[in-house]
């Protein structure tokens, strides 16, 4: 190591340099580790060890998948600490958790836990209808639904560092995830071809801040990364949004309320990867058994749509 | 004429680094294929899970053509989880390594992700500091004697090389500083003459 650089090295040796945690960067660069992945709903340590074997790159860990929430009625509330702890402790991918949309407290006892995600989740029951969480705040990262790019943008100036679709989670159904990626990218493209002054008036009819609009129309997409959630069922559906736009992709109920929970999550990741390769979605589609039953939207009455809380 | 670059994209921030060589000039391709590994002037393997990676490499078959590259000579460069396939096989199965480069490597070894952190980081080839993201990063805990230190973060060794083999645990692609992918095309084209 004779290079003239080497002097400056040993001047610089002598400086100790400090590190910087929980910035912008860092919250958002997990993000981007996670692209191309498939985040799954786990409700205890084997079923997280299944879909680490299968590939995921991330596991939701929840008390009850949303489809059982459903089911079950009444309030629905982040986790079990427990329950948490146990998952984080039998694998070695990132573990996120949910809140409910506006609490802070939920929020800082999964801080506290260490997980590396929160979820601030219109799948529990809202605990604030006016204020989500100012995620700034916090040392871990946020993640957030939306059903439009106005959505988007609010959660993102709160502090969120990913954001997903909302669809609609438990249904099995990919009909509104479909519909509020459309709307996002739809939107994003529009944005693409405003001049600035119609910028400010479109910041205002969607009620985000100017400067992530001008961010969005200027970089053709959202300063975080963009992921599909609620709804994804099948290899085909997580293909689906892939090409729709996601960066990556949640499956809440989809696995283990299927047949063969190891053989689908496999193919879900699979399909994640070789979204734009039919041959390989034909193969990976093939004889998985009996997928997740379902349900249509005008099965769900208004009052139980999940993807209308949080505003 | 223009290098071509391979980024493997089986799933991680390989767009980050498609994005830093499409501002230096240099083409890239995805790879997720074994056809993609052909007429290559160097590899990325970017970060990411490398779980998740190891089962998409066994699904695509990709170990024994990368470990062909490798062996051709051209210059094959890890970020965080690609470091982690190219050092030494571990003792967890979940993550099959490459064994490329002679080196240990503790993955998540800061702990979870309210330990990641930036930090400035001495490269023994740059005159001032990088800015090094380390995002639930591993550590390199040993060395063979043939690996050569690149580049430090306080007593820590962050990156190193050996042959045609660079391993860095933080992640250049996520600044907007393209002195190291510079530096790497120049090994590229160095190799290439």
């Amino acid at each position: 190591m004779d290079s003239p650089s080497k002097s400056i090295q040993e001047n610089q040796s002598n400086q100790s340099f400090d590190k910087k945690v929980a910035t912008w960067e860092v919250k958002v660069g997990l993000a981007e580790m996670l692209k191309g992945g498939v985040i799954m709903d786990v409700t205890n340590a084997e079923q997280a060890k299944i879909a680490e074997q299968a590939g995921a790159v991330a596991v939701m860990a929840l008390e009850r998948i949303p489809a059982d929430i459903r089911v079950h009625g009444g309030v629905a509330r982040m986790s079990d600490p427990k329950l948490i702890k146990a998952i984080q402790d039998a694998v070695t991918i990132p573990v996120m958790a949910k809140c409910r949309i506006g609490h802070i407290a939920e929020a800082r006892i999964l801080e506290a836990l260490e997980i590396d995600f929160i979820d601030e989740s219109e799948v529990l029951t809202p605990a604030d209808e006016q204020y989500h969480i100012w995620k700034h705040d916090f040392q871990v990262p946020f993640v957030c639904g939306c059903r439009n790019l106005g959505e988007a943008l609010r959660r993102i100036a709160e502090g969120a560092a990913m954001i997903r679709t909302k669809g609609e989670a438990g249904t099995g159904n990919i009909v509104e995830a479909v519909r509020h990626m459309r709307s996002v990218m739809e939107e994003i493209n529009v944005l693409t071809t405003l001049p600035k002054e119609a910028l400010v008036a479109k910041a205002k009819e969607m009620g985000a801040p100017l400067d992530l609009v001008i961010y969005v129309a200027e970089h053709k997409k959202l300063p975080v990364p963009n992921f599909a959630a609620g709804g994804v069922a099948t290899p085909a559906d997580a293909a689906l949004m892939r090409m729709l736009g996601a960066e990556a992709v949640f499956v809440g109920s989809g696995i283990f309320k299927s047949s063969d929970p190891l053989q689908r999550a496999t193919a879900i990741v699979r399909a994640t990867t070789y979204w734009d390769d039919p041959k390989i979605l034909l193969e990976v589609s093939t004889g998985l058994g009996e997928a997740m039953r379902g349900l249509s939207l005008e099965q769900i009455p208004e009052s139980e749509r999940l993807a209308v809380r949080g505003w | 004429m223009r290098l071509r670059i391979g980024i493997l994209a089986l799933q991680g921030d390989f767009v980050p680094h498609a994005m830093m060589l499409k501002r230096l000039n240099a083409e890239s391709r995805l790879v997720r294929k074994a056809s993609d590994l052909i007429d290559l002037d160097g590899l990325i393997l970017p970060g990411g899970e490398s779980t998740t990676m190891t089962r998409l490499i066994e699904f695509a078959s990709l170990h024994q053509p990368i470990l062909t590259l490798i062996a051709s000579g051209i210059p094959v460069w890890g970020t965080c989880a690609g470091t982690i396939l190219l050092g030494k096989q571990g003792t967890d199965p979940r993550v099959r390594s490459l064994e490329a480069i002679d080196i240990e490597v503790a993955r998540n070894a800061y702990g979870r992700q309210s330990e990641s952190f930036h930090a400035d980081v001495i490269i023994r080839e740059l005159e001032t500091p990088f800015e090094g993201i380390f995002i639930r990063a591993p550590k390199i805990v040993s060395i063979g004697d043939s690996v050569q230190v690149k580049g430090k973060f306080n007593d820590e060794i962050v990156f190193v090389e050996q042959n045609n083999v660079w391993a860095s645990t933080f992640h250049p692609e996520l600044t907007s500083d393209v002195r190291i992918h510079q530096l790497f095309l120049k090994f590229c084209e160095e190799k290439k003459r």
